[in-house]
């Protein structure tokens, strides 16, 4: 290692800050220019930071530790995102493409810091993000053809429901509150698949009928699963079916009062809870004081609030850190990690492309005439951003730690499968409304040309 | 009416689509605000956490920075020993041994306080470029202190095999000059002599004095009663007089005068300057006990004192709970009362700066390795501890001791000092006494504030005024 890979692992610092502010600038651009025709040129500009942020962490990574095989990966992940890319740009010309993009920025950083922190758990973590992206690519078209997903609601409540219940019974306990199952050597996370069944049968549901009954019968099935997610001690996951499902009755009802009541519901409800279980009053505590007891309670937050401040504006460079140190932190506090390699500056700018990825899913769904649509976008727009909330503001001891993780970024092949998915039916919901959009031109072209006839018809007669 | 129904749609989905939008955007903008705002302004305590693995990454980077005095001397620096391997050392070993402290075994004194500074490197990239191809560490960060050799050798020589503590500081800028304890230890021996010194309750070498000795003020604390005696008589002070025969009896409790010595006719001043027990104690009588303790509270007692190492509280109460002997105690700083030489030493420092406490440092500047200042300890906080008209007459009767009492070997110097001594005697059943002495030079336009505590050794006067004569002349020289 010579003077040269100092400096430039020194240089890439800086330059993946200032890509990563160029991209988030050009994420936020965005939403200045209506049309995605007219947007072509930024995201011409977003790929090109997205590989340049890319290539700077490889360079920054190899120059550190001298070795060649990160060259390849680099050469692979680089393909793979491309390929992603431009598919998506082909197959599904009307499809959202900022989506996509934040969603490709999000799994690279991902797959980077992963690998920085165990080799083969970044590979398998991009073998398992490549797989979903190709499914991926067929669910627009899924949901394009099978409008019966939209009257399946109780289907989708009965199968999660019956999911958490089989958990609860025979659900292997690792980590405390997080549970899985394992089927033929792979293991995997139900509470995430479930997310997914949630958000169907909200929408269904409520897309339907919002009146007085249906809202009760969904609501309590809606409290069942959150009851549930409670007992299996999986907080995180609790608090945002809550979320979202308040979200969802809110834009369905368009009622105000369900939702002031229900938060005032779950507030009472998380004071009982904070009264009746110990390891949340544990939690609690570790936010309300980690330095009280670092040895036990407040060991994971604590080391994780030295690491995002350890590291600085630009951070202490892939490999210059310690993330290691950190209980967990490639699943539940890999936004420290991004924080203490790559920087402060880097890290809020991941939350800020957050937020763009967000306010344009609730473009999309505002846009969309179709009511299931509609809710469906919005319900995974909140998971999204929830869990994003959840965990990095958990990270950062802004809220209590939930243990959840930093959707696409994290490790866990169910979440980025299931996140990925998310997206892609969003994708499929903005095809569904180039649709309606192509409907109602139709439409508004029989009407004109209907009236032309009738006012030809009219002059005719008078002639 | 289809039409119409729909728009009011479009409408609720704007509203409640765009509340959710901004509810989160509003979140995300506060979550974002307060972790820069939080890691940036906590970065340096998080960094000195014993459990934070940064420090180990930072000792592997960079060797620790070398802390020198105001003079320019090294105090401590890292060098490689015969193995290569890294080891701190101390050239003047004992002599700073408690103010610069250790950075092994835990870490106290200076090497805590600027830690930070010390284990960080700020040289330039070209600099750290060559150190990384050389394959040598950065060179971490130095640290000048306020610290002068002369004036703290002078201090620790004078010293001597007594237990105690000396603090020199200049009053104008609470810069700390010297700050001897004893007894000390040696820095460069800590490995051997850990065990021993940590195990020895006797002797307490760890314990630096003078910012976490507790001891009774004696009469060094009579300055706090006659500044009480002065706002509540005001100039009227002038017609107080006392006839000592040696002893005062007031109800059922009697006060004597150090040795039982009987100071004759007194007036407020003469009772000052002779510091007469039984004066005092009939001064002390007549006091407001509300007013006293407001004096008290004000003047920093039972509060965290402006330094940021360790140090203790100094206690002094004085409510209606206490008895007559209690409170004829407390006149002449016996009893309860307590107080750390630091704490002596920065209300000296106020009543010569003008009853305006500049708080302490002996930080000055953080330099890199290559001389670049990157950080300097200027802001000199300071806050008022009495008016101006207070401090003049404090200063005048502190002058008054040296001219015409217990501090006489200081009268007639090239310079003129002011002060006031202590015999604090801290067993009921001997008339064993701590030496106490605090006071400033010159008496004209103050310069330097000295304060001293001599354990055990007998009277004020006899035993700590000499050692404050050999500073003033050191840095009068």
């Amino acid at each position: 290692m010579g003077i040269l890979d100092f400096y430039l692992s020194e240089i890439a610092k800086y330059v993946i800050g200032g890509c990563i502010i160029f991209y988030t600038f050009f994420s936020f651009l965005v939403f200045v220019y209506k049309g995605e025709k007219r947007r072509g040129w930024i995201y011409g500009f977003q790929t090109a930071f997205l590989f340049l942020t890319q290539f700077a962490c490889f360079i920054q990574i190899i120059a550190k530790t001298g070795s060649k095989r990160y060259l390849l990966l680099l050469a692979i992940q680089t393909l793979v995102i491309l390929m992603t890319i431009s598919l998506y740009k082909m197959i599904y010309p009307e499809g959202n493409r900022l989506i996509i993009h934040n969603m490709c920025f999000m799994l690279m950083v991902g797959m980077l810091v992963i690998t920085r922190v165990s080799y083969w758990k970044g590979i398998k973590q991009f073998m398992i993000a490549s797989f979903s992206i190709v499914i991926a690519l067929l669910i627009p078209e899924i949901i394009f053809r099978l409008e019966v997903l939209e009257r399946l609601g109780y289907v989708f409540a009965l199968a999660g429901l019956i999911l958490l219940t089989v958990l609860l019974v025979y659900g292997t306990v690792t980590n405390g509150s997080k549970i899985n199952f394992r089927i033929a050597g792979i293991s995997f996370m139900p509470t995430e698949v479930v997310k997914l069944f949630f958000v169907f049968f909200t929408a269904s549901v409520l897309s339907m009928k919002t009146d007085f009954k249906t809202v009760a019968l969904c609501s309590v099935l809606a409290a069942a699963h959150v009851i549930i997610l409670v007992l299996l001690k999986d907080l995180g996951s609790a608090l945002i079916y809550f979320v979202v499902y308040m979200c969802i009755l809110l834009v369905a009802t368009g009622n105000p009062l369900y939702f002031i009541s229900g938060f005032a519901l779950g507030g009472l409800a998380s004071v009982v809870a904070y009264k009746l279980f110990p390891h949340i009053q544990v939690r609690v505590a570790a936010f309300v004081n980690p330095w009280a007891d670092i040895e036990t309670g407040g060991y994971q937050i604590t080391q994780s609030l030295f690491a995002i401040s350890g590291g600085g504006l630009f951070g202490l460079g892939l490999y210059g850190g310690n993330p290691t140190s950190i209980p967990f932190v490639e699943e539940d506090f890999i936004f420290a990690a991004i924080s203490e390699e790559l920087g402060i500056i880097f890290s809020c700018c991941l939350l800020a492309i957050c937020i763009s990825t967000f306010v344009m899913v609730l473009r999309e769904a505002y846009k969309i005439k179709n009511d299931f649509g509609r809710l469906l976008c919005l319900g995974f727009g909140v998971t999204y951003i929830f869990q994003v909330f959840l965990t990095a503001g958990g990270n950062a001891k802004f809220i209590p730690l939930t243990g959840v993780t930093l959707p696409l970024v994290s490790y866990g092949g169910t979440s980025v499968l299931v996140s990925i998915v998310m997206f892609a039916f969003i994708e499929g919901e903005c095809l569904v409304r180039s649709d309606e959009r192509y409907q109602a031109y139709l439409d508004k072209k029989k009407e004109a040309a209907l009236k032309n006839k009738a006012l030809n018809n009219e002059k005719r007669k008078s002639d | 009416m289809k039409k119409e129904n729909q728009t009011e749609k479009k409408n609720k989905n704007l509203y409640s689509i765009g509340f959710i939008g901004s509810v989160f955007i509003v979140l995300f903008a506060l979550m974002i605000s307060y972790i820069c705002v939080f890691s940036i302004s906590n970065k340096q305590e998080m960094m000195d956490n014993s459990y934070n693995t940064h420090q180990a990454l930072l000792k592997k980077q960079n060797s620790r920075g070398s802390i020198y005095s105001a003079d320019n001397q090294i105090l401590a620096r890292t060098i490689k020993d015969d193995n290569g391997d890294e080891i701190r050392e101390y050239p003047y070993e004992k002599v700073f041994a408690h103010i610069i402290g250790f950075s092994s075994h835990g870490r106290s004194g200076i090497e805590d306080m600027a830690n930070y500074y010390l284990i960080n490197s700020n040289i330039s990239i070209n600099s750290k470029a060559n150190a990384y191809g050389n394959e040598e560490k950065f060179p971490g960060d130095n640290l000048y202190t306020t610290l002068n050799t002369k004036l703290q050798e002078t201090a620790y020589e004078a010293l001597s095999a007594h237990k105690g503590a000396v603090i020199v500081s200049d009053v104008r800028t609470g810069e700390i000059l010297a700050m001897v304890s004893k007894p000390d230890f040696d820095p460069n021996n800590l490995d051997k002599e850990w065990v021993e010194m940590t195990t020895d309750e006797d002797n307490t070498q760890l314990l630096n004095r003078a910012t976490q000795g507790i001891y009774p003020p004696g009469s060094t604390f009579k300055i706090l009663t006659a500044l009480e005696y002065f706002r509540e008589n005001g100039e009227n002070y002038k017609n107080y007089h006392y006839s000592c025969n040696g002893k005062f009896t007031f109800g059922d409790s009697t006060i004597n005068c150090f040795h039982g010595e009987s100071h004759g006719n007194v007036d407020f001043t003469l009772s000052f300057a002779k510091s007469c027990n039984s004066s005092f104690a009939n001064m002390a009588v007549t006091l407001d006990r509300d007013s006293f303790n407001n004096t008290l509270s004000g003047l920093l007692f039972g509060s965290e004192l402006p330094w940021e190492m360790n140090h203790k509280k100094s206690t002094a109460i004085c409510n209606e709970g206490l008895s007559d002997n209690d409170i004829m105690q407390l006149g002449i700083g016996q009893g309860k009362t307590t107080v750390t030489p630091l704490h002596m030493h920065l209300i000296t420092s106020a009543i010569a700066n003008d009853g305006e406490l500049v708080n302490p440092r002996v930080m000055d500047r953080v330099v890199t390795a290559e001389g670049k200042v990157i950080k300097s300890f200027y802001e000199n906080d300071k806050q008022r501890l009495m008016t101006e008209e207070e401090a003049t007459f404090l200063r005048d009767l502190m002058h008054e001791v040296v001219e015409k009492g217990t501090a006489s070997k200081l009268k007639g110097q090239s310079y003129t000092a002011a002060g006031k001594t202590g015999s604090a005697e801290f067993k009921d059943s001997t008339s064993d006494s701590h030496a106490w002495f605090t006071g400033f030079a010159p008496y004209e336009n103050p310069e330097i504030a000295v304060t001293i505590i001599v354990e055990n050794a007998g009277s004020g006067g006899e035993f700590a005024v000499p050692i404050a004569k050999r500073i003033f002349d050191k840095y009068f020289s």
